[in-house]
């Protein structure tokens, strides 16, 4: 196991000066906790080969969409002012080659990982927003709104996703924020049903009734006391979610119901499709965003399981 | 002049196989600056009346009778007006302080919650308040930003009493402050709500199935059984000399340090306390009574005189009506 580093001094002293009033500001003190906090979770987290692999790839990952608009320019993405030949194999101008518009397809990958890694977040950030929502609010108020949000996040969670999706994107039409709306509402249900779980046990701890008896709101005790202690279900979530909401906006985008007008991996694995990539054996148009998202993928999913491995003391014991 | 005075409260649970009265018709009475103390076996209702005067049973809960707290008719207050009686006329110390603190937050600010949640003074003027009741609970304020985890259990408690103590109530309901400590912080936790009772003239309800800790913190004793007080009366008097068989047996319980005559007669009582579904007809103790007689069963007991501002609930008490044909 790990041994246990010297604790850092305490950054605020005074054993002998122990006035009533303590002049400190508490969002200073607070803020010192929360980095002492997050130094100590680092030097756990630093430990885990599978966490780091996944963080360096990530980091990797988030860096180029960062960066993109400095690497690629507008011209080369846009079909009228390509820079090679349509289905060029790759040489020292265009390492992976170019597509059926003479772009190069190393610049349409770079620039894919931003939409990519958008949909994936906005859609996760919606997922838990939704999700917790309607967890808290059933498992907290119980009864018969209980009785219907969950009726409504069963429903959610039987029906297959792809034909709702399908039938959303397509009355919805094809956009990049149709995409996000899409993945997110059909997504939500499996949240809401772990924080509901986890509501109802927290609603019935004595500190719960501690705090009614104490004059609090629903509004206060939800927000000061359930959703802090539900928290960490929510968070041990966010990250495996990220990585389906990539893989789910790749499903959209290949079945054609992605925003035409914007790159994305899908989208390019869409296209190269379209164009008979597969048969022409234009290896170097589907391979790379098929590769991409599969590390995207693996990386948020290492990450996941080593955020659970250093969070989690009983698996951390093992 | 009476800070709480309740009349005939009855409160039944709704539970699955039918109702469940857990208090069965219970005066009270306590005036400013008295501490009465509420004792009984598990299950007795005690604790149901230190949460009833509240109002924080599950919804379903039937609750009859009358509780004026600090002049609030509880009983028939809107959710709003309660919200706003709650701490402020009366505050709780829970028996688990260990459970009964957010473990992600810190105790200052949970101290301080009280103040803030009554808007009775900003965030920085109530933590400011925190670090004094801290204080004035015998634990430094630079302990403020710890979380409850970072202190030991009569730690705990001891912020729980701050807590307790933060909008000024006109009652503390101690509901087992000390029933989770070991015997050394027990007295000294019991030492400090005696001392803060007596300095801030505090009205006390001190509920405990532990009649010696009563005698050391009570001005007066109630003694409960099957959702009724069976007997009430001076703490010192009903202790050392209890009308009620009940109590004899809780009393005799209790082992005499430096009495010799107790190792020869340790006592206890036999039986298990009634089901609150099916309460024994007359006096519900009657089955377990050493001292009953043929008319226990079908005698519906009160709380009779029995001298000097007592009051027990049994036949053999001098103000019970006459029952010339049956005693013996």
């Amino acid at each position: 196991m790990i041994e246990t580093p010297h604790q850092p001094p305490e950054a605020v002293v005074g054993t002998e000066v122990a006035p009533p009033s303590p002049p400190r500001d508490p969002r200073k003190i607070r803020w010192i906790r929360r980095r002492r906090a997050l130094t100590g979770f680092w030097r756990v987290y630093r430990r885990n080969r599978m966490g780091m692999v996944g963080l360096v790839l990530l980091a990797g990952f988030v860096i180029m969409a960062l960066a993109a608009p400095l690497i690629v320019s507008d011209e080369a993405l846009k079909p009228a002012t390509a820079p090679g030949v349509a289905f060029e194999p790759p040489t020292a101008d265009f390492p992976l080659g170019t597509d059926d518009f003479g772009r190069s397809v190393l610049d349409l990958v770079i620039f894919g990982s931003r939409i990519s890694l958008l949909v994936g977040f906005a859609a996760t950030l919606m997922t838990m927003t939704v999700g917790a929502g309607v967890g808290i609010a059933g498992g907290y108020y119980g009864g018969r709104t209980d009785t219907a949000l969950n009726a409504l996040t069963n429903w959610f969670l039987v029906i297959p996703w792809i034909p709702l999706a399908i039938v959303l994107a397509s009355i919805l039409g094809r956009s990049l924020f149709n995409t996000i709306l899409v993945i997110g509402v059909t997504s939500w249900a499996g949240t809401a049903r772990l924080v509901r779980a986890d509501t109802l046990s927290v609603k019935e701890r004595p500190y719960v009734e501690r705090a009614r008896a104490l004059g609090a709101s629903n509004w206060h005790l939800v927000t000061r006391h359930v959703l802090p202690n539900v928290m960490p279900v929510i968070f041990a979530n966010t990250v495996l979610t990220v990585a389906l909401s990539i893989l789910a906006e790749t499903t959209l985008a290949l079945l054609g119901l992605g925003d035409p007008l914007s790159v994305s991996w899908g989208i390019l694995i869409f296209d190269a499709f379209d164009a008979g990539a597969l048969s022409a054996g234009l290896w170097w148009w589907l391979i790379p965003p098929g590769v991409c998202i599969c590390l995207v993928t693996l990386a948020f999913t290492m990450c996941g399981y080593a955020l659970d491995e250093v969070l989690n003391p009983r698996i951390r014991e093992r | 002049m009476s800070v709480l005075s309740v009349r005939d409260l009855r409160v039944t649970y709704r539970a699955k196989g039918g109702d469940v009265p857990a208090v069965r018709g219970v005066d009270l009475e306590i005036d400013r600056g008295e501490v009465l103390g509420l004792a009984g076996e598990s299950g007795c209702g005690k604790s149901t009346i230190g949460s009833a005067l509240l109002r924080l049973h599950p919804a379903k809960t039937k609750i009859e009778g009358g509780i004026i707290l600090d002049g609030n008719d509880v009983l028939s207050l809107r959710p709003g007006r309660l919200r706003a009686v709650r701490w402020t006329g009366a505050s709780i110390i829970f028996q688990g302080a260990l459970h009964a603190m957010n473990p992600v937050r810190g105790i200052g600010d949970q101290v301080a919650e009280a103040i803030t949640v009554h808007k009775l003074a900003g965030e920085r003027e109530a933590r400011v308040r925190a670090a004094e009741l801290l204080e004035q609970v015998g634990l430094p304020a630079r302990r403020i930003d710890d979380y409850p985890h970072e202190l030991s259990g009569g730690q705990k408690q001891r912020v729980m009493i701050a807590m307790a103590l933060a909008c000024n109530p006109s009652l503390v309901i101690a509901d087992e402050p000390t029933t989770a400590l070991d015997v050394m912080v027990q007295a000294q936790v019991l030492k400090l709500l005696k001392t803060l009772q007596r300095e801030l003239g505090l009205a006390m309800l001190f509920i405990t199935h532990d009649l010696s800790v009563l005698v050391e913190v009570a001005d007066r004793i109630a003694i409960m059984y099957a959702g009724l007080i069976v007997e009430e009366g001076p703490a010192e008097r009903v202790f050392h000399f209890p009308d009620h068989p009940y109590t004899k047996a809780l009393a005799g319980a209790f082992p005499e340090i430096g009495d010799s005559q107790f190792r020869r007669r340790p006592s206890g009582l036999g039986g298990d306390p009634p089901d609150p579904q099916q309460i024994p007809s007359g006096c519900p103790f009657h089955p377990r009574c050493p001292v009953a007689i043929d008319v226990c069963p079908s005698l519906e007991v009160e709380l009779w005189a029995a001298g000097e501002g007592r009051r027990a609930a049994c036949v053999h008490v001098s103000g019970a009506p006459a029952l010339s044909e049956t005693r013996p």
